[in-house]
């Protein structure tokens, strides 16, 4: 094949492998030593420290900076994983920006805040060799977790560390959930999902089963009749529809897009437009448009259909995506489709409400990847929803005993790696504690 | 897993790391939250006699000196002893030990010099429950111009009358705190030993103005215009600390005496460095001073981790470990020749060990055009300058020369040991150190 940037339709090898594998190389790399002696020497080892109250999962940022200043990275990382057993995944992929480094006193003080995130991953990546807990004597009580995302693996490993066994059951054919299937490429390579995911069942007692989909053969009925206790973590498997008028065979949703694209190896071999148009303004819709033109793609829009500060994705993210050649269209909402072409209608906010200005602008576009939010597929109707999610009080309890839910499925909380975290690991302590008979 | 125990004098405590006799330690509400945070002893802030409380200046009472990005360094202080009514003290003391019973509780106490007001003080304190006493002859501000603190611990024949007097008016273990504000510190510790302490504690605070206000004109802290002389504490007084404490336990006559280090201790590897130099726990002010009492987490979690990487189980293989590797220069190996290298993958190019060198030492170090900087082993006598002012860690190292490895510098042959006293230079006309060898220590 001899495609390139100009190639007309969605091909593949636009770019060469060399620059594909530059292209989707770690965005924040590793510090090395010397960056993280100088990048934690500016921390303040703050009182109640705000990055921790800004850390869904609380991690003990003072400490474990100053374990690291003080050239013990280990017990840094044991610091980290006490909150967040993921703390490796999420030291790369969380959007600190607007959590603990945004909340830093440096960033206060001199709008640069201390790498947080850089300074998890140095000491993380230190004790990523061998799993560093063990397991409590078994308890005898099992406990079934659906979902090998975020939450289902912080709720299995803290249930493990307290000596339940614990069966994950995941519908894909890996684990990791969105770190696996979803997350940027560039944010976490070198397969660090699978990586990570292997280090965590290390600490044994938990057997996971892929290919196992709620709702199949696998019914939460059986669940609760099999186990002691049900979790569900499986995160949000559908997604939104957007109707619009035309045709057009470039249509895709990004997360399907993106689940195929990161289950590449190399990359080479992923279709991609020339003129690339995605839809929506979270997350979601920057990654897409940032590897479209990671993979070489011409032009790559991003059309959201609110202004700048509705978005979603952080301002980070938007710089981010403009760095990378991502056009961004605010004020700009899907209508129809057409041949190599989208449609879109100019809007403005009035008194509150988004309304059409009357102009329209017609974008080339041989690829459309619709990103406008996802949505909880397949809950067991015997379970109280909120908002769309399943309902959950404290700790992740369902309005069904003996059923926990965490992560996005659940109610509550932002849709993110490390609030999963969270909710799967606070849901483990509550279990653990109804399991013994203590709640 | 390491094991953190302490056992100081019969003192238990679940690590070595102690909050000094300072302003953390003045409450029961601070101390109380000093052994939540996970202190594993503490000494009380010094109680003077029963009466009118001391006075305390109610301007600043500390004065500071910074590093680079305000990183406090030094620390100097003009507050005097405890301020509170004794009774206060005495009943929160009972109270705290009654519910730790497990964390080390030490009572610092400073009276005048004399038999009674000690005596006194000392019964009052056994009614506590406290695990021990320390006598405060060290503070070197206020109380001394009364005749207590470091005016009793600059006089030997003093520190020992009064040890002895607590000695026998008590069998609670006696610590004795000392001032480094002496020529040499053994005679006071050998004071403290003959009068009967079971312990020292050193350093207390060195006497110190931390700067000038040049636009006032007055020493800083600065009371209505005036400054006095303070107590200098901090990191930068650590090395100050660490050859007393080391100066102690080599000492024939008082190595046996066990110490408790203090001085600048701010990171588990500080506590390491006094406790290989003699000290069996540490006690701490200025770092929880400066960060709050959370600090401890990471001395035990760092000291943990060190102990398991050296396969170390208990405390007692840390404590004194390097005090037979501390000499005096006389038996330092002349022929030990070493070279600096810089790593040239790690050189920043910022010129500071040239600058070093070329300014101020050997011109040991060569600059190319494009900014490439060697070392001249034919230069270099190894002073280690470049290697301090170096900002990168592990850039330049030195590098020794193995025996029979010709040294460039002189073009002879390294050789084995061979210290002064041996050596051929060491003639009569030279100086006068004493021309019989020494023991060659190897």
């Amino acid at each position: 094949m001899h495609n390139d940037q100009l190639t007309p339709g969605i091909e593949a090898g636009r770019l060469s492998a060399d620059q594909i594998a530059e292209n989707f190389a770690d965005l924040h790399p590793p510090l090395n030593d010397h960056e993280a002696l100088v990048a934690a020497d500016r921390c303040y080892f703050c009182y109640d420290a705000p990055c921790t109250l800004a850390c869904p999962t609380s991690i003990d940022v003072p400490l474990f900076v100053r374990q690291i200043a003080t050239g013990t990275p280990e017990a840094a990382a044991r610091t980290i994983f006490d909150q967040n057993i993921l703390g490796g995944m999420c030291a790369r992929v969380c959007p600190t920006e607007t959590l603990c480094e945004e909340a830093c006193v440096r960033e206060t003080a001199e709008g640069e805040p201390v790498q947080i995130a850089r300074l998890q991953r140095y000491a993380t990546d230190r004790l990523m060799d061998a799993q560093p807990y063990t397991r409590a004597a078994e308890t005898g009580r099992k406990v079934a977790v659906v979902g090998a995302g975020p939450a289902g693996l912080a709720c299995a490993h803290r249930l493990a560390m307290k000596g339940h066994d614990v069966v994950v059951y995941d519908a894909k054919p890996k684990g990791g959930g969105l770190n696996e299937y979803g997350i940027a490429a560039y944010k976490a390579p070198d397969d660090f999902a699978q990586a990570e995911l292997d280090w965590l069942l290390k600490i044994g007692g938990i057997r996971v089963e892929y290919g196992r989909k709620l709702g199949d053969d696998l019914t939460l009925a059986s669940l609760q009749k099999g186990f002691d206790v049900v979790f569900l973590g499986m995160g949000l498997a559908g997604v939104n529809k957007l109707a619009l008028d035309g045709a057009h065979p470039g249509v895709e949703n990004a997360v399907d897009w993106i689940a195929r694209m990161r289950q590449s190896p190399d990359k080479t071999d992923v279709p991609v437009g020339r003129n690339v148009v995605v839809i929506g303004g979270g997350m979601t819709a920057v990654d897409a448009a940032v590897q479209s033109k990671l993979l070489g793609a011409e032009t790559v829009t991003m059309a959201y259909r609110r202004d700048r500060a509705a978005m979603a994705a952080s301002e980070y993210e938007q710089d981010l995506a403009a760095s990378k050649g991502v056009h961004i269209l605010y004020n700009a909402a899907p209508k129809a489709l057409g041949a190599g072409a989208i449609t879109l209608a100019r809007t403005k906010t009035s008194n509150g409400a988004l309304v059409e200005t009357g102009e329209e602008i017609e974008l080339a576009a041989d690829q459309v990847l619709l990103a406008v939010g996802q949505t909880l597929a397949g809950a067991p109707e015997i379970l109280a929803l909120d908002g769309g999610k399943i309902a959950v009080t404290g700790p992740g309890r369902t309005s069904v005993a003996g059923i926990w839910a965490g992560g996005d499925c659940a109610s509550g909380g932002e849709d993110l790696t490390v609030t999963a975290v969270a909710e799967g690991r606070d849901a483990a302590e509550d279990i653990h504690a109804h399991l013994m008979g203590e709640a | 897993m390491a094991d953190l125990r302490s056992n100081f004098l019969g003192i238990k405590s679940p690590n070595p790391f102690w909050l000094a006799s300072a302003p953390p330690t003045d409450k029961e509400y601070n101390v109380r939250r000093a052994y939540e945070a996970g202190w594993g002893g503490v000494v009380w802030k010094t109680l003077g006699e029963d009466g009118p409380p001391v006075v305390n200046v109610s301007g600043p009472r500390y004065g500071a000196i910074h590093g680079p990005d305000r990183r406090l360094l030094g620390l100097n202080n003009i507050e005097l002893i405890t301020d509170r009514p004794l009774e206060v003290n005495l009943r929160e003391i009972t109270s705290v030990k009654r519910d730790y019973p497990d964390r080390a509780l030490v009572v610092s106490l400073m009276v005048p010099c004399e038999q009674e007001p000690w005596e006194k003080i000392i019964r009052r304190v056994e009614e506590t429950g406290a695990d021990g006493v320390e006598l405060n002859f060290g503070c070197p501000h206020g109380m001394a111009e009364r005749g207590m603190g470091s005016a009793v611990g600059q006089v030997p024949e003093y520190i020992e009358m009064v040890t002895r007097w607590v000695r026998n008016a008590t069998r609670m273990p006696v610590i004795v705190k000392l001032t480094p504000n002496v020529t040499n510190i053994l005679a006071p510790a050998e004071a403290a030993m003959r009068g009967g302490a079971d312990a020292v504690s050193l350093i207390n605070t060195i006497n110190s103005i931390t700067s000038v206000d040049i636009d006032t004109f007055a020493p800083e802290p600065t009371i209505d215009g005036w400054g006095a002389h303070g107590g200098y504490c901090g990191p930068a007084v650590k090395p100050i600390a660490l050859n007393m404490v080391a100066e102690i336990a080599r000492h024939a006559a008082t190595a046996k005496l066990p110490i408790s280090g203090i001085g600048g201790v701010t990171t588990w590897r500080d506590a390491v460095e006094f406790m290989m130099l003699g000290a069996s726990n540490v006690q701490v002010c200025t770092a929880a001073m400066t960060y709050g009492f959370k600090i401890v987490q990471e001395m035990i979690s760092g000291l943990e981790q060190y102990m398991d990487e050296k396969g170390f189980s208990s405390l007692d293989e840390i404590v004194g470990r390097a005090v037979p590797n501390v000499k005096d220069w006389n038996e330092l190996n002349l022929n030990y020749v070493t070279k600096a290298v810089i790593d040239q993958d790690k050189c920043i190019q910022c010129g500071r060990c040239y600058a070093a060198c070329e300014d101020t030492s050997h011109q040991a170090i060569a600059m190319s055009e494009d900014r490439v900087f060697t070392v001249k082993d034919d230069e270099c006598v190894a002073c280690n300058l470049c290697v301090n002012v170096c900002p990168v860690e592990e850039c330049i190292t030195m590098k020794e020369l193995p025996l029979g490895a010709v040294d460039e510098r002189t073009g002879r042959k390294v050789e084995p040991y061979l210290n002064w006293p041996q050596h051929p230079n060491n003639t009569p006309d030279n100086c006068g150190w004493d021309p019989d060898p020494a023991e060659p220590v190897q």
